[in-house]
């Protein structure tokens, strides 16, 4: 745990994998540019890894005023040790004050130790991160310009606002895509600060003995159009309808968390909060009720059409055109009408 | 020879039955409509633990912490095949974040006499964090494996995990004491057998069987009532089916790490959002409908 540090710089951790920047971290390298300017102060990237020094003019491209580069060998893949090794002796270093991490299989496993060993918090799956003040009424305290970490709430239609007063660094995990990436300068001046940290043997207690990577099948994030299909749809048989639409239309299949959890498709398809944010021309919500943690990832779309049985449902609010009947019926005529244009 | 397990275990609202009948007028949730289960991935943590002691022997400790209601999950691993259960239930430990959890976890871990594997279902369906699972293996000092599929190796002292990332897998090789979290694609959990069933369901802590007293002897007195307690528990601890509660003396917590004072985090507010529902344009679900729809998108190029 580190103090309140006012003057600290506002942090995003680099994560690369085989020497290619993962996207989230520039995607957070944007925001948290935004927010050091709010708050007047610098904002660094921290990049471990192993002969990956160019990786830091991207980042300093995207907004980055420093990047914290460390090479060992070591570091060449993702283990969780060593990495939560160099983060916590940089935090206790440099006093930051706010720390980013892209919500990915790796900074789900780092940013936590990280926490738990600084003792501070950590919000996970933030969907807006803000500045902004906290009157704690409990200790009748006024703590001026803290991080707001924002996510919807267990419980309905509600976004909670979570907030870390005292025990520093203030530290949340943001889904890839969530904060849109900005187009990077490549003019922008930075500098690259290299550091060293040593290792103990508990540090390199895990061994990493074998490793495979598939190329990624679904690009959610990329796509123009997006069929999404939810627990309206049934059944995983007729998900067909879904995969068919998306087809006809030369889109992508997204899905609602409650088809993913009943099986209709995988996980990877998951469009939310805790899956993918998307933001594409068109977006067709099938049988999907609209909760908030699924509007999160998709109301940003240009045109959302959606399809559901009842009128009451959530969906509408954020759609455009709003089709109220059977999924069942509907997609159908959806296909033909189309067929019958091309 | 043989494994030592500790897996660690919540109780959570079925997310999954956020129906219209769970949903009040202001768009929150009546929790008290909501089932509580046994979060998904906690009972892929508990067959993987299970499946380690019936190869090599050892023992399986559930453990849980929150309020007494949770003895159900409790009860339900008895019923699976685990050893032994302890609940964590103490009133100061309420408010906690995943940080304020993880370290009494850890405390009442270090409270057993020996531990080899520590099991976690990777994250509760109520939240999504992940995060008491990496949290409690720094608390207790030793390393983390994430995403835990299946042990390709686990010879002695020394476990090799394969994992899943998402974008691929890894082999990593680790020494004991490890903490795994689990995901629901390990394995597939074994029902309780009913056997299990017939020798365990009446279990119970002892601050369960005082509320069962309380309600079979509303008119008795302090005295009788005590005594009844007493009777009951001594019947149960003969046949072993005392389940163990603990509270955060008895782990040795401190109390500055625990709770709502123990918690970084805090919650600043929490807005329910207002859903206007003007602003669409409703289509007919008619092929006329449907056809001027995909006309419309079509000639301003959304589609196409
Ligand atoms: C921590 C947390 C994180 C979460 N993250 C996400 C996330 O990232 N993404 C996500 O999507 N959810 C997420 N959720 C879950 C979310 O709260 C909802 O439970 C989920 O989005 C519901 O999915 P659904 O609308 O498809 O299913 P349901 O709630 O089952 O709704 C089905 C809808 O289909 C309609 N319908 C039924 N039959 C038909 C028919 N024949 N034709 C047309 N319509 C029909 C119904 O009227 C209903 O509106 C999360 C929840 C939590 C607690």
């Amino acid at each position: 745990m580190i103090e309140p540090n006012r003057k600290g710089e506002v942090w995003v951790f680099a994560e690369q994998e085989d020497q290619t920047l993962n996207e989230v971290s520039l995607e957070l390298c944007g925001k948290a540019r935004a927010l050091a300017d709010q708050l007047g102060v610098k904002m660094a990237a921290v990049l471990p890894g192993c002969n990956v020094r160019e990786l830091s003019y991207r980042l300093i491209a995207h907004g980055a005023d420093y990047v914290y580069y460390l090479h060992d060998p070591q570091l060449e893949s993702y283990r969780t040790l060593p990495y939560a090794r160099v983060l916590c002796r940089l935090i206790s270093k440099h006093k930051p004050q706010i720390v980013i991490y892209g919500a990915t299989a790796i900074g789900r496993d780092l940013a936590p130790r990280v926490a738990s060993q600084m003792r501070a918090g950590l919000t996970a799956d933030c969907t807006d991160l803000q500045i902004g003040d906290f009157d704690d009424t409990r200790s009748k305290t006024l703590h001026k310009n803290l991080l707001l970490q924002i996510r919807p709430a267990f419980g309905g239609n509600i976004i909670a606002t979570i907030v870390n007063p005292d025990r520093w660094p203030q530290m949340a995990t943001v889904r890839e895509g969530v904060m849109a990436m900005k187009p990077g300068d490549p003019r922008r001046s930075g500098e690259i600060i290299e550091e060293k940290v040593e290792f103990d043997d508990f540090d390199l207690a895990v061994r990493l003995i074998e490793r495979h990577r598939e190329p990624r099948q679904v690009n959610l994030k990329g796509a123009r159009t997006i069929v999404a299909g939810g627990g309206g749809v049934g059944s995983k048989e007729n998900f067909r309808l879904i995969h068919e639409l998306a087809g006809v239309i030369g889109g992508a299949v997204g899905a609602s968390r409650a088809a993913v959890d009943s099986g209709y498709i995988g996980k990877e398809h998951q469009v939310g909060q805790t899956g993918t944010t998307v933001r594409p021309a068109l977006y067709i919500a099938c049988g999907i009720s609209g909760a908030v943690q699924h509007r999160a990832g998709m109301e940003e779309s240009a045109k959302i059409i959606a399809i559901n049985t009842d009128r009451e449902a959530p969906i509408f609010a954020v759609a455009h055109y709003g089709i109220v009947g059977d999924l069942n019926k509907v997609i159908p005529i959806m296909i033909k009408a189309i067929r019958a244009r091309a | 020879m043989g494994y030592d397990c500790v897996v660690c275990i919540k109780q959570v609202p079925d997310t999954a039955r956020i129906t219209g009948e769970a949903m009040k007028e202001d768009g929150t949730v009546n929790r008290a409509a909501l089932p509580a289960i046994f979060n998904p991935e906690d009972l892929n943590a508990l067959e993987a633990a299970l499946h380690v002691r019936d190869r090599h022997g050892g023992t399986v400790t559930a453990m849980t912490m929150g309020p007494l209601n949770a003895c159900e999950v409790l009860r339900d691993c008895l019923f699976r095949g685990a050893d032994r259960t302890i609940i964590i239930n103490d009133r100061r430990a309420a408010a906690s974040d995943t940080l304020a959890t993880s370290y009494i976890l850890s405390r009442a871990i270090r409270t057993l006499p020996r531990y080899d594997l520590v099991f976690c279902g990777r994250q509760a369906i109520d939240g999504d964090t992940a995060q008491v699972g990496p949290q409690l293996a720094e608390k207790l000092g030793i390393a983390q494996v994430t995403y835990f599929e299946r042990f390709v190796e686990l010879d002695g002292r020394t476990a090799r995990v394969r994992r899943n990332v998402g974008n691929g897998w890894e082999v990593v090789e680790a020494r004991l004491p490890l903490l795994l979290t689990v995901l629901g694609s390990a394995n597939t959990p074994r029902p309780p057998s009913a056997r299990r069933v017939m020798r365990y369901k009446r279990a119970r802590t002892e601050p369960e069987v005082g509320k069962e007293v309380a309600e079979a002897m509303p008119k008795a007195s302090e005295q009788k009532r005590e005594e009844e307690w007493a009777r009951r528990l001594e019947a149960l601890k003969m046949n072993g089916l005392v389940m163990d509660q603990w509270d955060l003396d008895h782990v040795e917590a401190d109390l500055q790490w625990c709770g709502w004072a123990g918690s970084p985090t805090k919650v600043h507010r929490v807005q329910s959002i207002v859903l206007t529902k003007e602003g669409y344009t409703e289509i007919p679900p008619t092929e006329e409908g449907v056809h001027q729809l995909i006309h419309e998108l079509i000639v301003d190029r959304t589609l196409g």
